[in-house]
């Protein structure tokens, strides 16, 4: 008897888990599927879910009228190298703090926590002509340094708080053990930050990816990664709803899988390990 | 243990990171303090001078101002409203026992992976747009006429399509934090005849009470700074019906070319932030005593 009620419970919510995940879902699954409608399609009233003539065409005309590489290699460079920086300079901060910690230590880390605060618009004007006089406006460079400063502070702490788990005794033991710094960094520290520094680099390279009010602030047609490139897409002319949602899911579909390998992090690195 | 070889090491691993956060924050934002006190215009080269607080002046009095307060007021407690709602009831629903659950959470997890401009601009012409979109046909389903969104309720449909992208974030953080609740502590109360509703008052919320703290918080930070989602949907208008502190600091900065002006407003946004900011450092710190 209670058995078949909690069978009855499992399944009700099943349908309604299921339904709402779907309807939250929708406008991702109608952008992938409109990409592959004709331009006619796309805006057919009644709108059809599966049943149209399936065509590639929108994504080859998107890739050769609008150079689409280029913004794709943007943001590619942008997010990569942003990250890939960002590590080089945080990761030694991180382990001081979390290996040889100090009485400031605390007091740093709020701060560094604190200046993720400040809000872009507090610094856009001196960003902005700064990098007008220094030539840095729609550069990759320019929007490298940017990006990793904006992101510091979450890649810091995102480390922190893994370095923290790793266990000092371990240390301790492989000193007694005879290994030098050296040996203890590269054959006891390293193996165990690795997956740590690899969710960090995930988080970051999503958020870098999705940043939006510096690189449409920064960039006109150079530099310009796939936020400014779609957004090129308010202004339209003619029909084009067909060829948006092509552009759209290239430029979503990497994050989209990168950032479901990465729920877990998501919480640990948006939260400063405030819940876990 | 902490010797003073390792102590100058550590300080000289830390000192990279620290300058460069230093310099982020202390170089330009003392610009634009200076900036703020000056009549300054990207157009009118060689006319600057000091202007005091008259910028202040100028921009606490504009009407422009009022309603990009109450706009930036509006959308975060909009934002807010819907994500925490909607994500104590999703985190609810994603924690019982259900078949497929990782996928259901895949799903409900993915519009916070889509970059603003992709999702405001989804919204705006697949959605709500009055002649092709899909809303606009519901409508004409059942008989009622097509509503412009972005005609007129410009700041409700930027608010939805914002919840949108950040409930995900809520349903998160709240699922983990009720993972983590002690489900003996549950089977007690519902053994001593509590029923569900007062299991969530008493047991549940309280749990939560954290986490949702500091949805809030984050999110808080976050949505002060909308911007693509405006700028590709409304460009702040009708009017100034859809404009925000951000948008509006933004159109004075890169549309006016008034640097003086949009210094001040920076300066604005920037208190404001801060008075979240102090809670929200609080409550990490609380955290990382523990």
């Amino acid at each position: 008897m209670a058995r078949q009620i909690t069978q009855r419970r499992k399944l009700f919510f099943t349908a309604l888990a299921w339904t709402l995940g779907m309807l939250i879902f929708f406008p991702i699954l109608w952008t992938i599927l409109t990409s592959f409608k004709t331009e006619s399609e796309a805006i057919a009233s009644p709108p059809s879910l599966f049943f149209f003539s399936w065509t590639l065409e929108n994504y080859t005309e998107v890739m050769e009228r609008s150079n689409y590489f280029r913004f794709f290699m943007n943001s590619v460079v942008i997010s990569v190298g942003s990250t890939l920086l960002g590590l080089l300079i945080a990761v030694p901060a991180a382990w001081s703090m979390a290996f040889s910690p100090s009485r400031h230590t605390k007091n740093i880390l709020m701060w560094i926590l604190s200046t993720k605060m400040l809000p872009p618009v507090g610094v856009l004007v001196p960003i902005y002509l700064i990098f007008r006089d220094y030539g840095l406006l729609d550069t990759r460079t320019g929007l490298v340094i940017v990006m990793t400063l904006i992101n510091l502070p979450i890649i810091i702490w995102m480390l922190y708080t893994y370095f923290k788990e790793i266990p000092g005794e371990i240390l301790e033991a492989a000193r007694m053990d005879g290994a030098s710094l050296a040996k203890e960094i590269i054959y006891v520290l390293t193996p165990m930050a690795i997956p740590g520094i690899a969710s960090t680099m995930l988080l970051n390279v999503i958020l870098a990816w999705n940043e939006a009010f510096w690189t449409l602030n920064l960039t006109a047609a150079k530099a310009a990664p796939l936020t400014a490139f779609i957004a090129s897409y308010s202004s339209p002319e003619g029909l084009f709803y067909a060829k948006l949602s092509a552009a759209s899911t290239m430029a979503i579909a990497p994050i989209l899988i990168m950032g479901w390998f990465s729920q877990k992090q998501l919480v640990r690195g948006l939260t400063f390990g405030a819940v876990k | 243990m902490a010797t003073t070889q390792t102590k100058t090491a550590a300080r000289f691993m830390m000192s990279p990171a620290i300058l460069l956060l230093l310099g982020w924050m202390i170089i330009p934002l003392s610009m634009t303090i200076w900036f703020s006190f000056q009549r300054y215009n990207l157009l009118m080269p060689g006319t600057e001078e000091w202007a005091g607080w008259l910028n202040y002046r100028y921009f606490l009095t504009d009407p422009a101002f009022f309603s990009a307060m109450a706009n930036t007021l509006l959308l975060v407690g909009g934002v807010l409203f819907v994500t925490v709602v909607g994500g104590v009831l999703f985190g609810l629903l994603l924690d019982q026992a259900i078949y497929g659950q990782g996928i259901v959470r895949i799903l409900v997890i993915a519009p916070f992976f889509v970059m603003p401009t992709v999702s405001a601009l989804v919204w705006k012409n697949m959605f709500m747009n009055p002649v092709n979109g899909l809303f606009a046909w519901i409508a004409k389903l059942f008989g009622f006429a097509p509503f412009d969104f972005l005609a007129h309720a410009p700041l409700f449909s930027v608010t939805m399509i914002v919840a949108w992208s950040w409930l995900p974030f809520a349903t998160l953080i709240l699922l983990t934090a009720l993972q983590s609740l002690d489900s003996e502590q549950k089977e007690a109360a519902e053994m001593d005849g509590a029923g569900p509703v007062s299991v969530f008052i008493y047991i549940t919320l309280p749990h939560l009470a954290r986490a949702i703290t500091v949805v809030v918080l984050i999110e808080t930070i976050f949505l002060l700074s909308v911007f693509a989602e405006i700028l590709v949907t409304t460009n702040g208008g009708p009017g100034y019906d859809s404009t925000n502190l951000t948008y509006l600091v933004y159109s004075q900065a890169l549309l006016t070319f008034d640097v003086g002006g949009a210094s001040a407003g920076g300066i604005i946004a920037v208190i404001l932030a801060n008075i979240v900011a102090v809670f929200l450092v609080r409550i990490v710190g609380k955290n990382l005593e523990s």
